[in-house]
C-alpha cells in the first residue's frame, strides 16, 4: 500500500469496492452472454429439420465422416452459425463504437448508411460485375469508407454536430438503398434469396468462402478497437476533455471509424445489412452492463446472440422460412421509434 | 509533489482558419498562486487556454511550463502535470459520480497497465477534497449544477496536476454556488498549491479571488498584474467599452466594479469619474 492509501483509508477503500463491484458485474454480463451465445450455437447446430445429438455434431466439427450429419451440419449449419456469431459480433461491436464515439445512440452504421453503402456496393458487384467472394469484399470497405467520408463531408460545417450527421447519414442511406433495388433489379439472374440477402440480409446458402473474409476482419479490426477503447471512453466526455486527459483525439477517431467500417463492410459483404443489428446491440448492452464500463465486448456478443437466435427463429418459428434481417428488422423498428419520441420528449433535437 | 512549476506564454498569436484571435502575447503565470484572465467575449480567452493546455497549435511563439515548449511535451507527461477542465465537458448518459472522476485518471494509466489502489486513493482525495465522496454512487444526470460542477472539478483534481486551467468555471451556477466553487478552488491553491489559471466572467468575483489579473483585449494583453492595479475605471472602460465606478469591496478590501448604464444610476454616465462622452443617451 502506497502512503497516498493510508491517508485516505475509508474513502479509498469505499472507492475500490465499489468499482470493484462494478467490474464484477460486467465481468458476470460478458460471462453469461458467452455462455449464451455459445448454447446457442450448439442448439443451431443440433436443431432443424433433422435433429442430430451433441455427439454427432461434436464428431463432425472434429471432422469425422457422419452419414447425414457432415453434409446438413458440417456444410449448411456449420458455416451459417459461425457466420451468425462472427458477423453479428462484428455488427455489434461497430455500432457501439459509432454510438459511442458520436455520443448519440441514433448514430449507428445502419442507420446513418455505411451498411447501406456496403450493401449497395456489394450487390452491383455481384450482379453487375459478377465478381469474386474478395473482389466483393474489398469493393463493400471501399463504398463503405467512402459513404462514412461522404456523411462525414455534408454534415461537417465548424465541426461535425451529431444531429446534423445523422439525417446526413439516413439521407444518404435511402439514395444507397434504391442503387441497391436498382442493382437487384438489373441482375440478369434475378435471385429471390440473392435479393434478401442486399435487402434486408441473410444468412441462406451461406458458404466457408464467405465465412473466412469476415472471420479475418473481425480477428484483427476487433482487438484494435479493443485497444482504443480506453480512449474512446475519454472522448466521451467531450474532445477538449479528452485531449486534456492526453488522448489524441483526432487519431483515435480516424482509428476508430476506419476498424468499425471494416467491420460493417466486411459483415455486410457476406451476409447483407442484417437489420438493426449494429442499431440495437449497444443499447442492449448498456441496459445490462450499467454505466461506466466499456460496452464493446458485451455489445458485439449481444450483437452475436441476436443473429443467431433471430436466425434460428427465423427457419423454424414461423411457418415459412424467414430471413433473418426480417426478424430483427422486426424487433429493431419498434425501438427506433420509442428512441425518437424518447427524445423528443427529453427535450433535445433528435 | 514536487516543486510547482511554472507556466508563460511567449509572442504567442493564435488563431482558427484565417482567424487570429490572440496576437504577440506574452504572459507568465506565477507558480502556486490563482490567475483569473478576465476580458469581452470573443477576446481570445477561451483560446488563449486551449493553446496553454496544448488544445491548440501557435501560430507563432510557444507555451513554456519550466522552460518546456508544451508543443513538444510527451501527450501524457504534460497530462501529469497540467489539467484543463472545458468549458462544457459531457457526462456519458447515466454515470455515477466515482466513474466519472476515475476518468481523470487516464494519464496515469496504459493500455495494459491495471487499475490499481493509487488510483482509487486519487479518486478518494478527489472526492473529499470536492465534499463529493457521498455523491459517488450517485449518477452525475441527477445532481444539481453546484453538485455537478464540483464533480468535474473532482474529475481534473484525480488527474493530480500540479497546474488546473479551468474555463469559466461559474457559469451557469447560482451565486452561491460560484462562490462554493471558487472558495474550493482557492481551498486546492492554498493545501496543495496547485496553480490555477480560470476564465471568470465576473469581474468582481475575478478581482475578490485571484492573486493576479490578466485583462485581454482583442487577443492582445491589455493588463496584468495584482486585481487593484488591473481593475480601474480606465481599464473596464478600454476592455469593456463600459463605464463604472470602481470602489472598495467592504467584504474583501478587494476593487469592486459597479457599472453605469445610460438607466438606473444618480449621475448619467459622461460626467463624474466615468468620462466617457459616447455612450450617453
Amino acid at each position: 500500500m502506497s502512503a497516498d492509501v493510508l491517508t485516505q483509508p475509508h474513502g479509498a477503500a469505499a472507492v475500490a469496492r465499489g468499482r470493484t463491484r462494478r467490474a464484477a458485474r460486467r465481468r458476470t454480463v460478458v460471462l453469461v452472454l458467452l455462455v449464451l451465445v455459445l448454447a446457442s450455437f450448439a442448439v443451431t447446430l443440433m436443431v432443424g429439420r433433422t435433429f442430430y445429438s451433441p455427439g454427432e455434431v461434436m464428431r463432425v466439427v472434429l471432422g469425422e465422416q457422419v452419414p447425414g450429419a457432415t453434409f446438413t451440419v458440417g456444410r449448411l449449419r456449420l458455416p451459417r452459425a459461425v457466420l451468425a456469431v462472427v458477423a453479428g459480433f462484428a455488427f455489434g461491436l461497430a455500432g457501439v463504437t459509432f454510438q459511442t464515439m458520436l455520443r448519440n445512440p441514433l448514430a449507428s452504421p445502419d442507420v446513418i448508411g455505411i451498411s447501406s453503402g456496403a450493401s449497395a456496393a456489394a450487390a452491383l458487384a455481384i450482379t453487375t460485375f459478377s465478381l469474386s467472394e474478395a473482389q466483393v469484399s474489398a469493393v463493400a470497405i471501399v463504398a463503405a469508407l467512402a459513404v462514412a467520408m461522404l456523411v462525414y463531408v455534408l454534415a461537417f460545417r465548424d465541426g461535425v454536430v451529431g444531429t446534423r450527421l445523422i439525417l446526413m447519414g439516413i439521407g444518404v442511406a435511402a439514395m444507397l438503398d434504391s442503387v441497391t433495388a436498382y442493382a437487384l433489379s438489373r441482375a440478369a439472374e434475378w435471385d429471390l434469396q440473392e435479393a434478401m440477402r442486399w435487402l434486408t440480409g441473410s444468412l441462406n446458402g451461406t458458404a466457408w468462402s464467405q465465412v473466412v473474409p469476415t472471420l479475418v476482419a473481425v480477428v484483427v479490426l476487433a482487438p484494435a478497437l479493443l485497444w482504443q477503447s480506453r480512449n474512446l471512453s475519454a472522448m466521451q466526455l467531450g474532445d477538449d476533455t479528452a485531449a486534456a486527459l492526453c488522448v489524441r483525439v483526432e487519431r483515435t477517431r480516424i482509428l476508430v471509424i476506419v476498424a468499425a467500417v471494416g467491420l460493417i463492410a466486411f459483415a455486410t459483404a457476406a451476409a447483407g445489412p442484417i437489420a438493426f443489428v449494429a442499431f440495437l446491440s449497444g443499447p442492449i448492452a448498456a441496459r445490462i452492463v450499467g454505466p461506466g464500463g466499456s460496452l464493446l465486448v458485451p455489445a458485439g456478443l449481444v450483437g452475436a446472440l441476436l443473429v443467431l437466435v433471430a436466425d434460428f427463429c427465423g427457419q423454424y418459428a414461423f411457418g415459412t422460412r424467414f430471413p433473418v434481417g426480417v426478424v430483427t428488422g422486426v424487433l429493431g423498428a419498434p425501438y427506433l421509434v420509442y428512441l425518437i419520441i424518447r427524445t423528443h420528449r427529453a427535450g433535445s433535437s433528435l | 509533489m514536487t516543486t510547482t512549476p511554472s507556466l508563460a506564454a511567449e509572442g504567442l498569436s493564435l488563431g482558427y482558419g484565417d482567424r487570429t484571435v490572440v496576437s504577440d502575447l506574452d504572459l507568465a503565470v506565477p507558480p502556486g498562486a490563482i490567475t483569473v484572465i478576465v476580458g469581452a467575449n470573443a477576446c481570445g480567452k477561451s483560446t488563449l487556454l486551449r493553446a496553454m493546455s496544448r488544445l491548440l497549435s501557435p501560430r507563432t511563439g510557444r507555451v513554456l511550463l519550466d522552460g518546456r515548449e508544451v508543443h513538444r511535451m510527451p501527450a501524457k507527461e504534460l497530462a501529469r502535470v497540467l489539467g484543463l477542465l472545458p468549458q462544457s465537458p459531457i457526462a456519458p448518459e447515466g454515470i455515477t459520480v466515482a466513474d466519472l472522476v476515475g476518468r481523470g485518471r487516464h494519464p496515469h494509466q496504459g493500455v495494459f497497465s491495471r487499475w490499481n489502489e493509487r488510483d482509487d486513493a486519487a479518486v478518494a482525495q478527489a472526492l473529499e477534497a470536492t465534499q463529493t465522496t457521498a455523491l459517488a454512487d450517485r449518477p452525475v444526470d441527477e445532481l444539481s449544477g453546484g453538485q455537478r460542477q464540483r464533480v468535474w472539478i473532482a474529475m481534473s483534481l484525480a488527474q493530480q496536476t500540479e497546474v488546473l486551467l479551468l474555463d469559466e468555471p461559474t457559469t451557469f451556477l447560482d451565486p452561491s454556488h460560484q462562490i462554493e466553487v471558487l472558495d474550493l478552488l482557492t481551498d486546492l491553491n492554498q493545501n496543495r498549491g496547485t496553480t490555477i489559471v480560470m476564465v471568470l466572467h465576473d469581474l468582481n468575483l475575478a478581482a475578490r479571488y485571484a492573486d493576479r489579473l490578466i485583462a485581454l483585449a482583442d487577443g492582445r494583453l491589455h493588463a496584468a498584474g495584482e486585481p487593484s492595479e488591473v481593475l480601474t475605471e480606465e481599464n473596464v472602460r478600454a476592455v469593456f467599452g463600459l463605464d463604472s465606478r470602481v470602489i472598495t469591496d467592504p467584504t474583501s478590501g478587494r476593487p469592486l466594479m459597479l457599472p453605469i448604464g445610460r438607466h438606473r444610476v444618480f449621475e448619467p454616465a459622461g460626467t463624474g469619474a466615468a468620462g466617457g462622452a459616447d455612450t450617453t443617451g
